[in-house]
């Protein structure tokens, strides 16, 4: 399949005496969509944090299209814009409309023109179906079109991949189905997505593999018919038991 | 029907208020009727003396203050942005710096640092700082200005939540474009209340510069009035510019209590 979109390996991160990632190897290939899940507190969110470097790995590498994002050599700022990372509280710009939210990166990193990047902007906006809030501020919009003009904004950047940290957690139980749509909408177009998520419908129905987290480790890779239906560690049958109790 | 049990008159809920209310008048007619209102008058208030001091006091004193607060405040506030990013900087001697900056010049009465700047830089280093009182003023006060200025932006920037820079850099900004475009502009909705704060204090201090603007045309409000009570030998000069004062300061504090309002609305 050539060069994995991401590459990861052997990737520890320390936080003080705390080891949150012991040692994870895996890649998602281009076109790939893999959802990991696992327990709160299993390092999850640093896993993806270490990806675009937002937190810096203590040892290891992870390769973006080949290239080692924890050179410290590397052109971070490059790489990142390759990376459309979401996250659960939607980091909305508050200052600005959902225009400019959509179109300032496009200028300052990317260097487009205003009429370009407000193009990119209205087109991006109507694939998640908010054309209408061009105008509007975050502030005025409900958790959901606040969380899909997060993505809108993220593709603008046209990135190669796209990363979700639970950003459906935030939201009202009725407001995350248009969340997904979106999301799933982004898989069936074949965009690469590695989507930490609590649920457990998308990942048995978009994903290609599912990954299991535990306590810093995999503990189980696989298509998702595999590992929700018929996981082999003992730890991933627990966490499938209380997901499902818990009604997540 | 419902029994009212009589309530001592202390505990009505008016009780308490109406007794403060009491007191007021009471200070207030004592003073009105204790005070000696014709050496009030002829000490305070002397027409002629009001006459005299116009438009001077408008023309040139209160226009130098301003003139005074405005380069203050406009060099103190470019140091103070520096200073707090000095301040958040990962790199330990610039954050050193600008703590030691801060603790320095917030530890020294803003008299000496004036004094300092106009006196004791030209005898150490034999350089005179141009543009005469004004230049001063941004130095000297802008100093002592910075030092105050810089834990406020500071306060600002980090009560900006850390997912805007997250969300900023994960969009391939660089630091600096994410800080002066994201950041910054969240940082100053949130401390124009405060900045406009430091700007009335700054509007008092300028009078601090009575030590370096001496001459007719570079005197501010408070020099101004005094050299005229010297010559008076009267004491309506400071009654004049104490109303000038507070002609520029109440405008600039009822501002400040509207933004906050507002502030507190928003978000
Ligand atoms: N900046 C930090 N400093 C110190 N400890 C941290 C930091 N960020 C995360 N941790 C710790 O690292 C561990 C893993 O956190 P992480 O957020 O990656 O877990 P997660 O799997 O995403 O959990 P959740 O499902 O609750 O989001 C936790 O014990 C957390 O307390
Ligand atoms: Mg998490």
């Amino acid at each position: 399949m050539g060069t994995p979109a991401i590459e990861i390996r052997d990737l520890h991160k320390y936080f003080g005496d705390l080891e949150v990632l012991r040692g994870i190897d895996f890649e998602v290939d281009t076109g790939e969509v893999v959802c990991i899940i696992g327990p709160s507190g299993s390092g999850k969110s640093t896993l993806l944090r270490c990806v675009n470097r937002l937190e810096e790995a203590t040892s290891g590498h992870v390769l973006i299209e080949g290239e080692d994002i924890t050179d410290p050599a590397s052109d971070v700022d490059a790489l990142r814009a390759k990376i459309g990372m979401v996250f659960q509280q939607f980091n909305l710009f508050p200052h600005l409309d959902v225009r400019k939210n959509l179109t300032i990166s496009q200028r300052k990193v990317l260097g487009r023109s205003q009429d370009e990047a407000a193009e990119v902007a209205a087109r991006m906006l109507e694939r998640v179906g908010l054309t209408d809030k061009i105008d509007e501020y975050p502030a005025r919009l409900s958790g959901g079109q606040q969380q899909r003009v997060a993505i809108a904004r993220a593709l603008c950047m046209n990135p190669d991949m796209m990363m979700f940290d639970e950003v459906t957690s935030a939201l009202d139980p009725e407001l995350v189905g248009e969340v997904l749509q979106v999301m799933r909408d982004l898989a069936d177009e074949g965009m690469t997505m590695l989507v930490v998520t609590h649920e457990m419908g998308f990942a048995r129905n978009v994903a290609d593999r599912v990954v299991f987290m535990d306590e810093g480790i995999i503990m189980e890779d696989g298509p998702p018919g595999e590992i929700l239906a018929n996981p082999k560690e003992e730890r991933t049958r627990e966490f499938l038991r209380m997901v499902l109790e818990e009604g997540f | 029907m419902v029994t009212k049990t009589a309530r001592p008159i202390w505990k009505h809920p008016r009780f308490v208020p109406g007794i403060m209310y009491g007191l007021l008048v009471l200070i207030a007619l004592l003073l009105v009727f204790f005070a000696d209102w014709d050496k009030i008058q002829s000490n305070f208030l002397k027409p002629e003396i009001f006459r005299d001091m116009f438009p001077e006091v408008l023309t040139i004193a209160a226009k130098n203050t301003l003139i005074y607060t405005a380069v203050a405040f406009a060099a103190g506030f470019v140091l103070a942005l520096v200073l707090a990013l000095m301040k958040l900087s990962p790199i330990g001697p610039y954050r050193w710096f600008a703590t030691s900056y801060i603790e320095l010049f917030r530890g020294l009465p803003a008299l000496v640092t004036i004094i300092l700047v106009a006196f004791g830089l030209p005898i150490a280093f034999g350089w005179r700082i141009p543009f005469g009182t004004a230049g001063k003023a941004a130095v000297g006060l802008g100093l002592v200005a910075a030092a105050y200025m810089a834990e406020t932006i500071r306060a600002g920037i980090q009560a900006v939540p850390r997912g805007q820079m997250e969300a900023a850099r994960s969009l391939g900004m660089s630091a600096p474009t994410a800080m002066a475009y994201i950041v910054l502009p969240q940082a100053f909705r949130i401390i124009i209340p405060p900045l406009t704060n430091e700007l009335v204090l700054l509007i008092k201090d300028t009078s601090l510069l009575f030590v370096v603007g001496t001459t007719p045309a570079s005197k501010e409000l408070t020099k101004f009035g005094r050299d005229f009570m010297t010559t008076t030998i009267n004491a309506t000069p400071l009654t004049v510019i104490a109303l000038v004062y507070l002609m520029i300061t109440l405008p600039m504090t009822s501002l400040v209590r509207q933004l906050e309002k507002r502030a507190a609305k928003g978000r």
